[in-house]
């Protein structure tokens, strides 16, 4: 009984001296589609330097930036992935929490897919076609009406499209890449409407509302965050599309194939140039108050905005990730060595 | 009525009677059918997708280690050298040195991505084992980058064309003279079992979940089983029984229905937001599971408790025993297997657990193989979870590897429960 209680004594004490223990590892939260990139760089990072390899949680960008700002000290992370920008709202919580100076680093492009399986015909959308599609809400006949979405195949909606069930396996609302889908895809599409694009001056709620909100009918499939499971599924049902990011795609050219989207391809030159419309930039923040107490921050970020990594060759550039154009690259570059901070 | 009458009204219905207990066996028949047939199944495609894991294409090159790329000072100063050399700098000689012909940049960047893009680090390690190896050239094993590898296993089709199929004609007619030359094989993947995660799949490995798991599950054990058993202990053999101990009880039993993320979220708010414990570490998944474990551990041994027979208790007391004599020298010495057998699930079921562990941050990519408590970690069910959402299709097969790894600790905890229980369970 004594050992157990000096054990359990022991266990006690070492608990809080831990807390105030310095931390000897970078710790970085964030975006899921952030992540894969962020990996490799801290891989590389703990593979050449003499500093522990970071260590990366994907809670997604909003649970991240929630974390991110929730104080400064050890316990806190020290950089956040985000597949959008930080919001006034976050950025005012970090404000109020003490995180004071935020550097804001942004890395690169992602482009998001509509793909289909290769023994199926390619489709060719226009934005407005996927707004359509999968809108809770559709426009009617009179101009102002807004009636539940009747359409039920792909020839419904656009006379040239294939007379197909409409089938949209898609990620849940809880992932960023579906608010960049509904915002970019069919937002881009609801803003065809003339009368819905006026709303967005007079009553903006009520206009994402519209343009913002998926069917729950069953057309559009949530297939959870796993995103090689919707091309497993996409193989097995050729009638089904798919929407997952652009990595993915480029994973499986064999098995699936991205449809085009107002003429655009989801292709690495297409996303770069910005001609193909379904696409992101991404981010990481860093808090500045860290840097100098956390080992290793300077040297991870020196990494990441190195050429070698985000470079038109780099490695990342290898995992699908969209470079920056060259004077994007060298500004960005610039502001992460300076800790230039973020104002907002 | 007479007995003749009643013959035969026993008679007429004897063949529905034999019929319902026919169909009743069918019925458990079928039900057992049904349950192995899902087991083959998922036996099946778990083995078939992830046997191909444990073996590991390797290509062999001659390597120089030459002192100009790996030391340009000179000063043969080890740590220098593990540092700055440039070791894929000499994997790429010795590839540019096996294809002489390939000249254009483009070619021979797909060459350069023959080896695993951490090639360069298995050579270092050699070199730091042994530094006479400097200035030699030497035949070596280097490990294949994961889409050879994949090609190798068959799992990317040379018929597709060639604008699919992530492995170019150019590199399939090298793979093709490295087979032809024997410089080409699968070799069993110990990498697998001795790596931590990685995001090139070929370099990634189980170990450092492995370790991670180990550690949150001592941690577990050694607060769950005693906390447990004296709960137990005390609730069975001194506790008065009034209604606080029955609130306490139900308590326990409804503790053990409470779905694991709840503890999750436990978790967070108290040992991390309050107490301040670091994220991601095995104490607080320790922790977190303990609570997890408790009342399954205290059910089990409230149970073994019971089942010692009070004669045993009462020949104890009956010849001058204290009570607590009584228990610690005779019940709990009877009653250990069962509750052995109790802590045992309970770490089974423990170390399958991933929900509870996503709150506290141990659903994370670490690299390092973690060395105590404290470092940051990751647990065998997480590592499957993430590499199954990994975009690379070498990851495919890993996942289903590290699953089986995980049902064989499963199968190994489970049949050591049963053999504690065979061995000294004693039957009255």
């Amino acid at each position: 009984m004594k050992t157990k209680s000096l054990i359990l004594a022991a266990a006690v004490t070492a608990t809080f001296s831990v807390n105030a223990a310095a931390r000897d590892y970078v710790s970085i939260v964030g975006s899921s589609t952030v992540y894969p990139f962020a990996t490799v760089v801290a891989e590389q990072f703990g593979k050449t330097s003499e500093y522990k390899t970071p260590k990366i949680e994907s809670t997604g960008s909003g649970g991240g930036l929630k974390l991110f700002c929730a104080g400064v000290g050890v316990q806190h992370p020290d950089i956040t992935n985000s597949s959008r920008r930080i919001k006034k709202s976050e950025f005012d919580q970090c404000q109020a929490n003490g995180v004071k100076d935020v550097v804001e680093v942004k890395v690169g492009y992602d482009g998001i897919a509509v793909a289909n399986a290769k023994s199926a015909p390619r489709f060719e959308l226009s934005r407005k076609d996927i707004f359509l599609a999968l809108a809770k809400q559709v426009p009617g006949d009179k101009e102002g009406e807004l009636i539940d979405n009747p359409y039920t195949t792909w020839k419904q909606v656009n006379a040239s499209l294939p007379d197909i069930k409409i089938e949209v396996l898609g990620p849940p609302p809880t992932s960023g890449t579906r608010d960049a889908f509904a915002e970019l895809a069919m937002e881009g599409g609801c803003k065809k409407i003339e009368w819905i694009a006026a709303m967005k001056k007079t009553d903006k709620k009520a206009y994402k509302a519209v343009c913002h909100t998926v069917r729950e009918d069953g057309a559009y499939i949530e297939a959870g965050e796993n995103d090689n499971l919707i091309v497993q599924k996409l193989v097995a049902n050729p009638n089904a599309l798919g929407v997952f990011g652009f990595s993915f795609l480029e994973e499986n050219g064999d098995k699936v194939q991205g449809s085009l989207i107002d003429g655009k391809e989801p292709a690495f030159e297409s996303i770069a140039d910005g001609s193909y419309p379904v696409s992101r930039p991404l981010f990481f923040y860093v808090k500045k108050a860290h840097v100098d107490s956390v080992p290793g921050i300077r040297g991870y970020v020196a990494e990441f905005t190195s050429e070698k990594a985000w470079g038109d060759e780099g490695y990342l550039s290898d995992r699908g990730l969209i470079p920056m154009p060259k004077e994007e690259r060298a500004k960005f570059a610039k502001d992460a060595a300076d800790m230039s901070p973020l104002s907002m | 009525m007479s007995n003749n009458e009643s013959m035969n009204r026993v008679r007429a219905g004897l063949a529905r009677r034999y019929a319902t207990e026919r169909r009743f066996r069918m019925y458990g028949v079928l039900a057992i059918l049904m349950s192995l047939f899902f087991l083959v199944l998922l036996f099946t495609t778990i083995i078939g997708n992830g046997y191909t894991a444990f073996l590991q294409t390797h290509i062999k090159l001659d390597i120089t280690f030459d002192q100009a790329l790996l030391d340009p000072s000179g000063k043969g100063d080890l740590a220098e050298i593990s540092r700055t050399g440039d070791f894929n700098g000499v994997v790429k000689a010795a590839l540019r040195e096996a294809f002489p012909e390939v000249t254009k940049r483009g070619d021979r960047k797909s060459l350069y991505n023959l080896a695993s893009g951490g090639a360069g680090f298995e050579l270092r390690d050699m070199l730091m084992a042994d530094p006479s190896l400097m200035g030699k050239t030497v035949s070596v094993w280097l490990t294949a980058d994961d889409e050879i590898d994949m090609f190798m296993k068959g799992h990317i089709d040379r018929d597709v064309p060639e604008d699919d199929r992530r492995v170019k004609d150019l590199t399939i007619e090298w793979v093709d003279r490295l087979l032809a030359e024997d410089r080409l094989e699968k070799q069993f993947n110990t990498t697998f079992f001795t790596a931590g995660d990685s995001r090139d799949a070929e370099q990634s490995g189980i170990w450092g979940a492995a370790v991670g798991s180990f550690y949150t599950l001592i941690v577990t054990l050694l607060l769950s089983f005693p906390i447990g058993v004296a709960a137990a202990i005390y609730l069975e053999e001194f506790a008065p029984t009034n209604r606080f101990t029955d609130f306490i009880e139900v308590n326990i039993n409804n503790l053990a229905a409470v779905p694991s993320i709840v503890f999750g979220l436990l978790g967070l708010a108290v040992f991390i937001s309050f107490f301040g414990m670091p994220r991601s570490a095995p104490l607080v998944g320790g922790l977190v599971l303990t609570l997890m474990t408790l009342p399954t551990i205290i059910i089990a041994s409230r149970a073994a408790l019971k089942s010692v027979p009070p004669s045993i208790r009462e020949a104890a007391l009956g010849i001058g025993a204290s009570k607590m004599q009584m228990v610690f020298h005779h019940v709990l010495p009877l009653a250990m297997p069962g509750m052995l057998t109790g802590a045992i699930i309970g770490m089974a079921q423990a170390l399958g657990e991933s929900a509870p562990l996503l709150m506290i941050g141990m659903v994370a990519f670490i690299v390092d193989i973690p060395g105590g408590v404290f470092d940051p970690s990751t647990v065998l069910p997480v590592q499957i979870y993430l590499w199954a959402d990994s975009p690379e299709r070498a990851f495919v097969e890993r996942t289903s590897a590290a699953i089986m790894v995980l049902l064989a600790f499963l199968v190994v905890m489970n049949a050591l429960a049963v053999m504690l229980r065979k061995r000294f369970e004693k039957r009255w």
